[in-house]
């Protein structure tokens, strides 16, 4: 095995207080019996933006349900380890609670209501929270002003408009609970380039101005990279490597593995592809 | 008595007879929307809580009293229901839902006949199903006290319903479970709240439901076929509207009144029992969605 090697020193730096989520050797199985995660350990510091990457089922989601405890509606169990979202385990709460305590999964494939419209969607957003009126109405346009897409298409029904707008439906009505840590799954599935990079700057902005800490899981290794401060690489269930953003997107393994660049420069998919069934790390 | 009022007195008669199917199609509307999932177990609902009503009346409760009572007995069973059957089952495909539901049924029909014995009861609200005399004195039509009753109690508790979904968060958050209910978790709805209420509202429509049609035709087993009646109702209004049953409702125990009274005689009459199910044929073919039922989204 190819590992880099950690350091204390490439860990997310942590500004004064302890990590807003630790999550701590977790090992998940799904019904009794399906090992998805074994030994799966990260943290995100308070107001930073974490990667979790990696293809496809290498538990990505799997972690991130876990965290948000919507691991339970899927049979799936967190058998050992610990998850500690702002100090507090996790293990006996309700993904209502966790909403309440300020996190938020915005779940892969965007998950809209299709039958309610983009405002509704948003306003059920705000349902752990108890405002109404004028209250809600500024949460609205605090939504709004980050996606003036969405104001643009509020009435229409959710399960009409493109991609790219639902992502946005998803991310804003996570937004209405007033998070302090969002989990994004995936939210450059299926858009394009374009959309994608829209999509990323307001998460950006959204962790610099209003100071929400991200964890985002992602195979679109380049973009994500590019917008996070420190990253992780999950494989078949296990953290095979993690650092800095920089020092990740930098690695020559990654670059391998992740963004199809090898040292001899950039190579065909084709290449790729049959390179990666001869050599993995697992 | 002239043709005309004839033709009205049975259009009445049917109007008022498709408000008891829309009662009853009212609570699948209610669990469809919020588990999509065809709640198989309705029409035992309907039996099981009219008969909680009746026995609980024979222990020597007055009316007033053991109406609470069967509430909350519908309330209790609500719960349950959430408890044993749904929360197993949170994220399950809506095929195994329906199952569960089937399975339900036979539950609810067991435990109320192990409960309350198998004999037909008779259930008397103090309204008979007599023609209202001045309205015959006037124009001769006889309409029923029974009839007007259930029209007034179904038209109030629709109103209500349809104010629930449309205006309350608590309306939103089921819609939001109807369509999502894995989204609806995460965004903090609590699922179980949403479900046990709409189970338990369920509960209290069949008993409503139950009642009206125990009162006409005896407490008995057969209710639990009323609920075959809410099928073709449910097909031609939607399955997710509240005002689309309303509507259907009337639509089909008015035309298969008249069409019994105008064109059954060329059938050699019968022509009510089946006229429904191929109307609903026809809205299958021309608007699968029902009325006003929730467009089928396809994004493509």
């Amino acid at each position: 095995m190819n590992v880099a090697v950690k350091s204390a020193a490439d860990r997310p730096a942590a500004t004064g207080a302890g990590p807003i989520l630790a999550v701590k050797n977790i090992e998940v199985i799904y019904d009794h019996v399906i090992l998805v995660l074994r030994g799966v350990s990260l943290e995100v510091p308070q107001g930073g933006i974490v990667a979790l990457l990696g293809g496809n089922g290498a538990g990505k989601s799997t972690t991130l349900k876990s965290i948000s405890t919507l691991l339970a509606s899927e049979r799936g169990a967190v058998t050992k380890g610990s998850i500690e979202f702002r100090g507090e385990r996790t293990d006996q709460l309700t993904p209502g609670d966790l909403v309440g305590m300020g996190m938020v999964q915005v779940m892969e494939g965007r998950h809209c209501f299709g039958h309610l419209t983009v405002e509704e969607n948003l306003i059920t957003g705000a349902y752990t929270r108890p405002i109404r009126g004028a209250e809600l109405r500024d949460a609205l346009d605090k939504v709004y002003a980050y996606f003036p897409r969405l104001k643009v298409r509020r009435s229409s029904l959710a399960g009409y408009t493109s991609g790219g707008e639902q992502q946005m439906t998803a991310i804003g009505r996570a937004m209405m609970a007033k998070p302090n840590m969002l989990l994004l799954d995936e939210p450059s599935m299926g858009l394009a380039p374009q959309i994608v990079a829209e999509i990323f700057e307001i998460v950006r902005d959204l962790n610099q101005k209003e100071g929400v800490s991200i964890l985002l899981a992602e195979q679109n290794t380049n973009v994500a990279l590019k917008y996070a401060d420190y990253g992780y690489i999950l494989e078949s269930g296990r953290i095979m490597m993690d650092g800095p953003a920089k020092a990740l997107a930098d690695n020559k393994d990654v670059k391998e593995f992740y963004l199809g660049m090898s040292s001899e420069g950039r190579k065909s998919f084709r290449d790729i592809k049959s390179y990666r069934r001869r050599k993995r790390w697992v | 008595m002239p043709d005309i009022w004839f033709f009205i007195e049975v259009l009445v008669g049917g109007l008022l007879s498709g408000i008891m199917y829309s009662l009853v199609a009212l609570g699948f509307v209610l669990i469809y929307k919020a588990s999509s999932v065809f709640n198989f177990a309705q029409g035992a609902m309907v039996f099981f809580a009219v008969l909680t009503f009746v026995g609980v009346m024979e222990l020597g409760l007055p009316f007033w009293a053991a109406l609470p009572v069967a509430i909350g007995v519908m309330v209790l069973v609500g719960m349950a229901t959430e408890r044993f059957v749904l929360r197993p089952l949170v994220s399950q495909s809506e095929d195994t839902l329906l199952m569960a539901t089937i399975g339900l049924s036979f539950v609810i029909e067991g435990v109320a006949q192990l409960a309350w014995g198998v004999d037909v009861r008779n259930l008397d609200l103090g309204i008979r199903d007599e023609p209202i005399n001045w309205v015959m004195d006037k124009t001769g039509m006889l309409i029923s006290q029974l009839d007007i009753t259930a029209g007034i109690v179904a038209s109030v508790m629709v109103a209500s319903l349809a104010l629930l979904f449309s205006r309350t968060k608590v309306g939103r958050g089921l819609r939001a479970v109807a369509d999502d209910h894995t989204a609806a978790l995460s965004i903090g709805i609590p699922l179980k709240h949403i479900w046990m209420l709409v189970w338990a509202t369920a509960g209290v429509v069949a008993l409503v439901a139950g009642m009206l049609w125990g009162a006409r035709s005896g407490v008995q087993f057969a209710l639990v076929w009323v609920a075959l009646k809410a099928l073709p109702v449910l097909i031609i209004g939607g399955f997710t509207s509240v005002p689309g049953v309303i509507v259907a409702g009337l639509l089909v125990g008015a035309s298969e009144k008249v069409v019994e009274v105008y064109i059954g005689p060329k059938f050699g009459g019968g022509v009510e029992v089946w006229f429904p199910y191929v109307l609903a044929v026809l809205f299958l073919l021309v608007r699968p969605e029902g009325l006003f039922g929730e467009k089928i989204i396809r994004r493509v």
